[in-house]
Protein backbone atom coordinates (compact mmCIF):
# COMPACT_ATOMS: atom_id res chain seq x y z
CA UNK A 1 0.00 0.00 0.00
CA UNK A 2 1.64 3.27 -0.67
CA UNK A 3 0.80 6.13 1.42
CA UNK A 4 1.10 9.93 1.26
CA UNK A 5 4.54 9.45 3.23
CA UNK A 6 6.13 7.69 0.48
CA UNK A 7 5.41 10.14 -2.35
CA UNK A 8 6.41 13.02 0.60
CA UNK A 9 10.16 10.80 1.05
CA UNK A 10 10.48 11.11 -3.02
CA UNK A 11 9.42 14.61 -2.77
CA UNK A 12 11.84 14.99 -0.13
CA UNK A 13 14.94 13.34 -1.67
CA UNK A 14 13.98 15.07 -5.00
CA UNK A 15 14.14 18.39 -3.25
CA UNK A 16 17.51 17.89 -1.42
CA UNK A 17 19.24 17.00 -4.62
CA UNK A 18 18.09 20.17 -5.90
CA UNK A 19 19.79 22.36 -3.00
CA UNK A 20 23.02 19.28 -3.33
CA UNK A 21 23.15 20.33 -7.41
CA UNK A 22 23.61 24.42 -6.19
CA UNK A 23 26.39 23.41 -3.87
CA UNK A 24 27.89 21.07 -6.41
CA UNK A 25 27.96 23.40 -9.66
CA UNK A 26 28.52 26.45 -8.49
CA UNK A 27 30.21 27.85 -11.29
CA UNK A 28 27.78 26.70 -14.28
CA UNK A 29 24.63 28.80 -14.08
CA UNK A 30 22.64 26.03 -16.76
CA UNK A 31 23.09 23.38 -13.80
CA UNK A 32 22.00 25.94 -11.38
CA UNK A 33 18.73 26.61 -13.33
CA UNK A 34 18.29 23.14 -13.77
CA UNK A 35 18.54 22.10 -10.00
CA UNK A 36 16.05 24.92 -9.26
CA UNK A 37 13.68 23.06 -11.42
CA UNK A 38 14.19 20.34 -9.47
CA UNK A 39 13.63 21.43 -6.56
CA UNK A 40 9.80 23.43 -7.89
CA UNK A 41 8.90 19.92 -9.21
CA UNK A 42 9.74 18.71 -5.46
CA UNK A 43 6.95 21.25 -4.60
CA UNK A 44 4.55 20.01 -6.98
CA UNK A 45 4.86 16.47 -6.09
CA UNK A 46 4.24 17.79 -2.85
CA UNK A 47 1.50 19.48 -3.84
CA UNK A 48 -0.45 16.75 -5.78
CA UNK A 49 -0.09 14.01 -3.30
CA UNK A 50 -1.19 16.02 -0.39
CA UNK A 51 -4.29 17.26 -3.07
CA UNK A 52 -4.68 13.30 -3.59
CA UNK A 53 -4.52 12.13 -0.40
CA UNK A 54 -6.43 15.05 1.20
CA UNK A 55 -9.21 14.50 -1.10
CA UNK A 56 -8.92 19.02 -2.36
CA UNK A 57 -8.66 19.88 -5.95
CA UNK A 58 -6.78 23.37 -4.23
CA UNK A 59 -3.72 21.56 -4.69
CA UNK A 60 -3.63 20.85 -8.01
CA UNK A 61 -4.62 24.35 -9.10
CA UNK A 62 -1.94 25.74 -7.48
CA UNK A 63 0.35 23.26 -9.30
CA UNK A 64 -0.61 24.58 -12.12
CA UNK A 65 0.43 28.06 -10.94
CA UNK A 66 4.15 26.96 -9.55
CA UNK A 67 4.27 25.52 -13.17
CA UNK A 68 3.45 28.83 -15.06
CA UNK A 69 6.03 30.74 -12.55
CA UNK A 70 8.93 27.89 -12.93
CA UNK A 71 8.02 28.26 -16.84
CA UNK A 72 8.51 31.87 -16.94
CA UNK A 73 11.33 32.00 -14.45
CA UNK A 74 13.19 29.29 -16.74
CA UNK A 75 12.52 31.94 -20.19
CA UNK A 76 13.82 34.75 -18.12
CA UNK A 77 16.97 32.83 -16.46
CA UNK A 78 17.84 31.34 -19.89
CA UNK A 79 17.89 34.97 -21.32
CA UNK A 80 19.57 36.61 -18.96
CA UNK A 81 22.33 33.67 -19.30
CA UNK A 82 22.55 34.64 -23.12
CA UNK A 83 22.62 38.16 -23.12
CA UNK A 84 25.31 37.91 -20.61
CA UNK A 85 27.20 35.21 -22.48
CA UNK A 86 26.70 37.92 -25.25
CA UNK A 87 28.35 40.65 -23.42
CA UNK A 88 31.57 38.81 -21.27
CA UNK A 89 31.64 35.31 -23.67
CA UNK A 90 31.36 33.05 -20.03
CA UNK A 91 28.91 31.73 -18.29
CA UNK A 92 30.66 31.38 -15.39
CA UNK A 93 28.59 32.79 -12.11
CA UNK A 94 31.99 33.73 -10.61
CA UNK A 95 32.58 36.47 -12.98
CA UNK A 96 29.77 37.99 -12.14
CA UNK A 97 30.64 41.24 -10.51
CA UNK A 98 29.65 43.96 -13.15
CA UNK A 99 27.25 45.64 -10.71
CA UNK A 100 29.62 45.51 -7.88
CA UNK A 101 30.03 49.06 -6.45
CA UNK B 1 3.83 -6.64 -4.81
CA UNK B 2 0.80 -5.23 -6.75
CA UNK B 3 1.16 -3.42 -10.01
CA UNK B 4 0.21 0.27 -8.37
CA UNK B 5 3.50 -0.97 -5.80
CA UNK B 6 5.46 -1.75 -8.77
CA UNK B 7 4.91 1.12 -10.65
CA UNK B 8 4.95 3.70 -7.86
CA UNK B 9 8.56 2.32 -7.38
CA UNK B 10 9.60 2.38 -10.64
CA UNK B 11 8.51 6.14 -10.96
CA UNK B 12 10.15 7.40 -7.93
CA UNK B 13 13.51 5.37 -8.40
CA UNK B 14 13.29 6.83 -11.81
CA UNK B 15 12.53 10.45 -10.89
CA UNK B 16 15.45 10.04 -8.35
CA UNK B 17 17.89 8.79 -10.44
CA UNK B 18 17.44 11.60 -13.24
CA UNK B 19 17.37 13.87 -10.41
CA UNK B 20 20.58 12.99 -9.15
CA UNK B 21 22.72 12.49 -12.86
CA UNK B 22 21.13 15.89 -13.83
CA UNK B 23 22.84 17.23 -10.82
CA UNK B 24 26.47 14.85 -11.18
CA UNK B 25 26.41 15.17 -14.97
CA UNK B 26 29.60 16.20 -16.41
CA UNK B 27 28.29 16.67 -20.22
CA UNK B 28 24.61 19.32 -19.32
CA UNK B 29 23.42 17.77 -22.36
CA UNK B 30 22.91 14.64 -20.80
CA UNK B 31 22.14 16.75 -17.82
CA UNK B 32 19.25 18.01 -19.47
CA UNK B 33 18.21 14.86 -20.90
CA UNK B 34 18.41 13.31 -17.19
CA UNK B 35 16.14 16.26 -15.83
CA UNK B 36 13.63 14.99 -18.74
CA UNK B 37 13.56 11.61 -17.47
CA UNK B 38 12.87 12.93 -13.99
CA UNK B 39 9.66 15.09 -15.56
CA UNK B 40 8.49 12.21 -17.36
CA UNK B 41 8.78 10.12 -14.58
CA UNK B 42 7.23 12.43 -12.12
CA UNK B 43 4.31 12.63 -14.41
CA UNK B 44 3.78 9.40 -13.88
CA UNK B 45 3.57 9.84 -10.25
CA UNK B 46 1.28 12.24 -11.04
CA UNK B 47 -1.05 10.34 -13.06
CA UNK B 48 -0.88 7.53 -10.01
CA UNK B 49 -2.16 9.88 -7.57
CA UNK B 50 -5.21 10.15 -9.89
CA UNK B 51 -4.52 13.92 -11.49
CA UNK B 52 -4.38 13.28 -15.19
CA UNK B 53 -4.25 17.05 -16.18
CA UNK B 54 -1.43 17.97 -13.70
CA UNK B 55 0.56 15.04 -15.51
CA UNK B 56 -0.32 16.05 -19.21
CA UNK B 57 0.45 19.30 -18.22
CA UNK B 58 4.07 18.66 -16.95
CA UNK B 59 4.88 16.76 -20.25
CA UNK B 60 3.85 19.19 -22.49
CA UNK B 61 5.12 22.29 -20.83
CA UNK B 62 8.31 20.88 -18.68
CA UNK B 63 9.56 18.11 -21.46
CA UNK B 64 8.00 20.30 -24.28
CA UNK B 65 9.17 23.40 -23.62
CA UNK B 66 11.38 23.92 -21.03
CA UNK B 67 13.50 21.33 -21.17
CA UNK B 68 13.89 21.62 -24.57
CA UNK B 69 14.71 25.66 -24.27
CA UNK B 70 17.23 24.70 -22.08
CA UNK B 71 18.75 21.28 -24.43
CA UNK B 72 18.55 24.91 -26.95
CA UNK B 73 20.04 26.94 -25.12
CA UNK B 74 23.22 24.90 -24.14
CA UNK B 75 23.88 23.87 -27.40
CA UNK B 76 23.50 27.31 -29.01
CA UNK B 77 26.07 28.86 -26.22
CA UNK B 78 29.70 28.05 -27.54
CA UNK B 79 30.63 27.28 -23.61
CA UNK B 80 34.05 25.31 -22.55
CA UNK B 81 31.89 23.36 -20.12
CA UNK B 82 34.98 21.49 -18.90
CA UNK B 83 36.36 24.94 -17.49
CA UNK B 84 33.09 25.22 -15.60
CA UNK B 85 33.56 22.13 -14.16
CA UNK B 86 33.94 23.15 -9.49
CA UNK B 87 36.85 21.12 -8.40
CA UNK B 88 34.46 19.02 -6.64
CA UNK B 89 36.35 17.72 -3.77
CA UNK B 90 36.43 21.78 -2.38
CA UNK B 91 32.56 21.95 -2.90
CA UNK B 92 31.58 18.28 -2.27
CA UNK B 93 31.61 17.78 1.52
CA UNK B 94 29.93 21.45 2.32
CA UNK B 95 26.95 20.02 -0.22
CA UNK B 96 26.68 16.75 1.48
CA UNK B 97 26.73 18.37 5.22
CA UNK B 98 23.77 20.47 3.90
CA UNK B 99 22.28 17.12 2.14
CA UNK B 100 22.07 15.19 5.00
CA UNK B 101 21.46 18.07 7.22
CA UNK B 102 18.02 18.95 5.35
CA UNK B 103 17.17 15.63 5.06
CA UNK B 104 17.06 14.99 8.85
CA UNK B 105 14.99 18.08 9.05
CA UNK B 106 12.42 17.01 6.43
CA UNK B 107 12.31 13.34 8.05
CA UNK B 108 11.79 14.79 11.76
CA UNK B 109 8.56 16.49 9.86
CA UNK B 110 7.60 13.72 8.40
CA UNK B 111 7.96 11.33 11.18
CA UNK B 112 5.39 13.19 13.61
CA UNK B 113 3.23 14.17 11.01
CA UNK B 114 -0.29 14.19 11.35
CA UNK B 115 -3.33 15.81 9.88
CA UNK B 116 -5.71 18.21 12.26
CA UNK B 117 -8.50 17.14 13.76
CA UNK B 118 -11.05 18.71 11.37
CA UNK B 119 -8.81 18.86 8.46
CA UNK B 120 -11.54 17.18 6.54
CA UNK B 121 -14.22 19.78 7.17
CA UNK B 122 -11.98 23.08 6.17
CA UNK B 123 -10.83 21.90 2.58
CA UNK B 124 -11.50 24.72 0.43
CA UNK B 125 -12.77 22.32 -2.71
CA UNK B 126 -13.38 18.61 -2.65
CA UNK B 127 -12.51 16.65 -5.10
CA UNK B 128 -16.27 16.06 -6.50
CA UNK B 129 -16.81 11.96 -7.50
CA UNK B 130 -18.95 12.63 -10.34
CA UNK B 131 -16.95 14.35 -12.75
CA UNK B 132 -13.44 13.59 -13.75
CA UNK B 133 -10.01 15.12 -13.03
CA UNK B 134 -9.84 17.93 -16.33
CA UNK B 135 -13.17 18.57 -15.83
CA UNK B 136 -13.13 19.43 -12.57
CA UNK B 137 -9.73 21.48 -12.22
CA UNK B 138 -11.43 23.19 -15.22
CA UNK B 139 -14.43 24.12 -13.19
CA UNK B 140 -12.64 25.04 -10.27
CA UNK B 141 -9.95 27.27 -12.05
CA UNK B 142 -12.38 29.16 -14.44
CA UNK B 143 -14.67 29.74 -11.29
CA UNK B 144 -12.94 30.34 -7.74
CA UNK B 145 -9.54 31.13 -8.99
CA UNK B 146 -10.41 32.88 -12.36
CA UNK B 147 -8.16 36.31 -11.20
CA UNK B 148 -4.91 34.04 -10.05
CA UNK B 149 -5.52 32.48 -13.48
CA UNK B 150 -5.46 35.96 -15.24
CA UNK B 151 -2.65 36.75 -13.20
CA UNK B 152 -0.93 33.54 -14.11
CA UNK B 153 -1.49 34.69 -17.63
CA UNK B 154 -0.10 38.23 -17.27
CA UNK B 155 3.25 36.66 -15.92
CA UNK B 156 3.58 34.60 -18.44
CA UNK B 157 3.45 37.55 -20.86
CA UNK B 158 5.63 39.52 -18.91
CA UNK B 159 8.35 37.00 -18.86
CA UNK B 160 7.57 36.55 -22.73
CA UNK B 161 8.81 40.07 -23.05
CA UNK B 162 11.21 40.10 -20.75
CA UNK B 163 12.91 36.94 -22.82
CA UNK B 164 12.61 39.03 -25.78
CA UNK B 165 13.83 42.11 -24.68
CA UNK B 166 16.84 40.87 -22.72
CA UNK B 167 17.76 38.92 -25.99
CA UNK B 168 16.87 41.09 -28.56
CA UNK B 169 19.50 43.12 -31.04
CA UNK B 170 20.08 45.27 -34.05
CA UNK B 171 22.78 44.39 -35.70
CA UNK B 172 24.46 47.54 -37.68
CA UNK B 173 26.22 45.43 -40.42
CA UNK B 174 22.53 43.63 -41.69
CA UNK B 175 20.75 45.55 -44.82
CA UNK B 176 17.05 46.24 -43.43
CA UNK B 177 14.14 47.25 -45.30
CA UNK B 178 13.02 50.80 -44.66
CA UNK B 179 9.49 51.30 -45.66
CA UNK B 180 9.05 54.93 -44.92
CA UNK B 181 12.45 55.25 -47.65
CA UNK B 182 10.26 53.09 -50.13
CA UNK B 183 7.37 54.90 -49.80
CA UNK B 184 8.49 58.58 -50.04
CA UNK B 185 11.23 57.65 -53.01
CA UNK B 186 10.69 60.03 -56.32
CA UNK B 187 10.41 58.24 -59.49
CA UNK B 188 11.46 62.13 -60.92
CA UNK B 189 14.96 61.80 -58.71
CA UNK B 190 15.73 58.13 -59.50
CA UNK B 191 14.72 57.66 -63.21
CA UNK B 192 16.02 60.17 -66.19
CA UNK B 193 15.31 59.61 -69.69
CA UNK B 194 18.60 60.28 -71.99
CA UNK B 195 18.14 60.78 -75.71
CA UNK B 196 20.97 58.90 -77.10
CA UNK B 197 21.34 59.96 -80.65
CA UNK B 198 22.49 57.06 -82.89
CA UNK B 199 26.23 55.79 -83.14
CA UNK B 200 27.38 58.22 -80.55
CA UNK B 201 27.01 56.17 -77.48
CA UNK B 202 26.33 58.25 -73.59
Amino acid sequence: MITLEHYLTVAAALFVIGIFGLFLNRKNVIILLMSIELMLLSVNINLVAFSSFMNDLVGQVFTLFVLTVAAAEAAIGLAILVSFFRNRGTIAVEDVNVMKG
Amino acid sequence: MGAEVFAFYLFAISTITGGLFTVLSRNPVHSVLWLILSFLSSAGLFILLGAEFVAMLLIIVYVGAVAVLFLFVVMMLDVDFASLKADLAKYLPLGLLIMVILLMELAMGLAVWVPADGAEAVRAAPTPSDTHNTAALGLLLYDKYILLFQLAGLILLVAMIGAIVLTLRHRKDVKRQDILAQIYRDPDKSLSLKNIKSGQGL
